[in-house]
């Protein structure tokens, strides 16, 4: 039986799962909790599995050499991923407890069933539990996936609305690595350069000094770091030394490529899929191009890390998306060998993908190593966190369509410009800043599962319908900025786009939206999504076009093969937009936590929304000039709706994960519905009062 | 500077530190500090207060808001020499997860927060709040908090729970007054 590929890659059971002398079954996975409520959900697959009450577990704090390998938490992979491994791990110790306890008491094992984590022979308890049989099962050995997992009907905690795990201490003060206070621990921030590459020239330590008189200033190459004892004087330090340094080399940012469109002209390279292209036909053939711009994570924290060097051992906290990639990065920046490294995990502000979490720690190492002994904390400032962590790259999206003489389309043509959607993981800020700093090469190429050429800028980029021909056509872009990944990848904006493009399609061929999906839409469950959304927003009242308030939707199949999910949006649009309500449908599989469901699913359409409207990363002088809320908005309170989610088949298959689906169809649903309150389409994002106007102008 | 302070709330030092008298989360409080000194840098730096959380330093986010006086400051941008003689609230001085506010329980239960970092300064100002208008509509709440920003988009969920929290303060008026 081959094993789910995170327990292949750790296949010791004791690394998942164990049983302690206090009474609990401590439960270990690497996947790491940022609010998303993944150690939640991945508990009660465990409770499940090793029948076990949800509250006598134990989830291991994740640290290396404490959690299996799992690498990044990253693209909503968690429950698909993680979870399979974690449950056959837990049904294996199950399987391996129970035939234990079969032997002790001479039955068949088939003849035992475990409940609360005690052996039941003809439901009667038996005095054995998981426990009382610890000392005689070693659980160091290899997992071989020979033990079944549940089926969904035996499932009991699976479905469970249980409480998140981390929240409690999140509402009463401390609870996030921030908080943390280690015994002799110094304050540093970092004097940044103000680009990538730039030299530092000159530095008046003495104007430094005269701020903070006993600061400690360490100057190696262009890396400087302000050290003092309190977090109050190093950034007094800090701003003193920003008016005292000089530099070389600084980079000059054009603000036009704060347009989406302005990467057309940049160096790209080409890739083509799908379809061979089609040749000249009489085919009725409509395009659109739709624009996004680059997006900042905006995590409401800004990044913030912990290093210390004692003795030949580096060891870092941070709340960054994998504590084992962060000990590859520290190690490979630092020269120390992985095993010198000790990586702990804490509670952060939510990251979204890859924001600046993982720059500070290695700030942090750095500084540690060239200042042996006491722990070093080094806290970015918001402007640090808008200017110097990596941000969602911009994107072009360039849609053909031809259709038959039923208007039904067939030939469908996606033409992307992006940069890498990953590309600066597995690299930190500071490192251009040190001596022999070479520029790392191009990742090596990853593959789909299918063996095909694997690009963020590709998710969702074909529309989830049943189209005869589809093709892509992408240029990959030399960033002009730091970009790496941002939930969803190019999912949520290539549904924007192509979800938009199917409302219009629908309109050129005198098509309601609704029904023209429908028609394209055979998988029966995709059906339901899209049938049961439109009664949640009442879909039949649906009005004229152009009265200023509008209704639209839309509909994705996360990255073709995870959840369906349907969303609707009503507007009111005079200067601007203003959402009136938000609806969502979808089908995630089985479910695991449905509440927990249900907040992410919330989540990501309030987030996309705010990208839609308001978003938008500008460039300028040596970088990013936005660096302030003032100059990235997010949306506020009142502006946000309200808004309905429902789950549907929830005990269907298997579970999906649910962290960034919902961001593709939010967005196109109110690109929809502000083109039916305008009678005019918005294209590029966000859709800003200036938009409105342009738009409104520029309507027949 | 020093001027402003009240006599004999703040005693003369040498080199700008004062010992600053203050309420904080409903007991007496005194802290050695220079009256400019930010107080977010202080309730975390020296009170050991970690509630307030630091999140732009400019006033435009939320994250650090505490009470003064029961009105929803922002502790970043807030000098510590002004909340001599007055009363500070944090997240701390709302409840504890033995004593918790009826907030607090209803955020909770309605699991308003995903990373979390947000609430503390959401909760002081929803305390704040309700003890101004014991029944907010969804506009009022969301007009009260529209200073606060949250990224995880849990805005809905705290709307709700400020609802239920202030129901159930209006049923049982006599479990908790207006905070500190």
């Amino acid at each position: 039986m081959s094993l789910p590929a995170m327990l292949a890659a750790n296949p010791r059971l004791d690394r998942w799962v164990g049983f302690e002398p206090d009474g609990r079954a401590r439960i270990a996975f690497g996947r790491m909790e940022y609010g998303q409520g993944i150690a939640t959900a991945l508990a009660q697959l465990a409770a499940d599995e090793l029948d076990v009450p949800f509250a006598r577990l134990r989830v291991v704090a994740a640290a290396t050499g404490d959690v299996p390998d799992e690498g990044l938490t990253v693209g909503s992979m968690s429950l698909e991923v993680g979870g399979p491994a974690l449950r056959a791990a837990c049904a294996e110790v199950r399987a391996i407890f129970t035939a234990v306890a079969a032997e002790r008491l001479g039955c068949p094992a088939g003849d035992l069933d475990v409940r609360d984590g005690g052996f039941l022979r003809a439901g009667r308890a038996t005095g054995l539990d998981y426990w009382t049989l610890a000392g005689e099962v070693d659980l160091a050995r290899e997992a071989t996936g020979e033990a079944p997992v549940k089926t969904a009907d035996r499932l009991r905690q699976v479905g469970e609305s249980e409480p998140r795990l981390d929240l409690p201490a999140k509402v009463f003060g401390a609870a996030f690595l921030h908080d943390l206070v280690l015994p002799g621990m110094r304050h540093a921030r970092v004097l940044r350069q103000p680009s990538p590459g730039a030299r530092l020239a000159g530095l008046d330590e003495a104007a430094v000094r005269r701020a903070v008189p006993d600061v400690d200033i360490l100057v190696d190459h262009s890396f400087v770091a302000l050290i003092c004892e309190t977090e109050a004087d190093a950034a007094k330090a800090h701003a003193a030394a920003e008016a005292a340094a000089r530099w070389d080399g600084v980079r000059v940012m054009d603000p036009a490529l704060s347009e989406p469109d302005a990467l057309k002209g940049l160096p790209h390279e080409d890739f083509e899929a799908g379809a061979p292209r089609a040749g000249p036909s009489n085919r009725r053939r409509i395009t659109a191009r739709y624009g996004k711009p680059f997006i900042s994570h905006g995590s409401l924290g800004p990044s913030m890390g912990l290093a210390q060097f004692e003795g030949g051992k580096l060891t870092i906290w941070t709340h960054n998306q994998g504590v084992y990639p962060m000990r590859g990065l520290a190690a490979r920046i630092t020269g120390l060998a992985p095993e010198a490294i000790e990586v702990i995990h804490g509670q952060g502000p939510g990251c979204y993908g890859h924001n600046g979490a993982d720059d500070p720690p290695i700030d942090a190492a750095l500084i540690a190593i060239r200042r042996p002994g006491r722990p070093i904390r080094v806290q970015w400032r918001r402007e640090d966190e808008f200017g110097f962590a990596p941000v969602g790259t911009a994107m072009r999206m360039e849609l053909a369509a031809e259709l038959d003489p039923s208007g039904r389309l067939v030939d469908y043509t996606a033409e992307i410009w992006n940069t890498p959607h990953t590309g600066a993981r597995g690299s930190a800020v500071a490192e251009s800043a040190l001596s022999g700093y070479v520029a790392p090469g191009k990742p090596p190429q990853r593959l789909m599962p299918d063996g095909s050429r694997f690009s963020g800028g590709l998710l969702n980029a074909t529309p989830s319908y049943d189209i005869a021909a589809t093709r892509t056509l992408e240029h990959v872009i030399e960033t002009p900025i730091r970009s790496s990944s941002l939930r969803s990848l190019g999912g949520a904006p290539n549904t924007f786009a192509g979800e938009s493009f199917i409302d219009e399609i629908a309109e050129a061929v005198g098509a309601e939206p609704l029904a023209y999906r429908l028609a394209m839409l055979s998988e029966p469950r995709a059906r339901a999504v899209l049938t049961r959304l439109a009664e949640m927003c009442d879909w039949p009242r649906r009005w004229e076009a152009g009265t200023g308030r509008g209704l639209g939707l839309a509909y994705d199949r996360h990255r073709g093969r995870g959840a369906m999910v349907a969303c609707a949006a009503e507007v009111e649009v005079e200067a601007e937009v203003r959402l009136v309500k938000l609806w969502c449908a979808c089908d995630g599989g089985l479910i695991v936590n449905p509440d927990g469901a249900k907040n992410q699913l919330e989540g990501g359409m309030v987030m996309a929304a705010s990208w839609t409207l308001k978003e938008q990363v500008q460039l300028g002088g040596a970088g990013i000039t936005s660096t302030t809320w003032d100059d990235y908005p997010i949306l506020r309170f009142s502006e946000v709706p309200p808004i309905e989610v429902e789950l549907l088949n929830t005990r269907e298959g298997r579970p999906m994960g649910l962290g960034e689906v919902s961001q593709g169809p939010v967005m196109a649903a109110i690109g929809n519905a502000v083109a039916h309150a305008l009678a005019a389409r918005i294209r590029d994002l966000p859709m800003t009062r200036e938009r409105v106007a342009a738009a409104l102008l520029a309507a027949p | 500077m020093r001027a402003r302070l009240p006599v004999g709330l703040a005693d003369l030092s040498i080199g700008g530190v004062s010992q600053l008298h203050f309420t904080l989360n409903g007991a007496p409080a005194q802290v050695d500090a220079d009256e400019t000194e930010l107080l977010l840098d202080v309730l975390r730096g020296k009170l050991e207060l970690y509630g307030a959380r630091f999140g732009c330093g400019a006033g435009q986010c939320g994250t650090c808001a505490v009470l003064l006086d029961g009105v929803p400051v922002m502790a970043c941008s807030t000098e510590v020499g002004a909340v001599a003689g007055r009363a500070v609230t944090t997240v701390e001085g709302l409840g504890t997860p033995e004593a918790p506010h009826p907030l607090q329980t209803a955020f909770l239960e309605l699991q308003a927060g995903q990373c979390g970092y947000c609430l503390s300064g959401l909760l002081v100002a929803s305390a704040a709040l309700i003890a101004r208008n014991p029944d907010p509509g969804r506009a009022e709440i969301a007009q009260a908090l529209d200073g606060h920003l949250c990224r995880c988009g849990v805005h809905n969920r705290v709307i709700d729970a400020v609802t239920l929290a202030a129901r159930r303060m209006r049923a049982q008026p006599e479990q908790e007054g207006a905070p500190a």
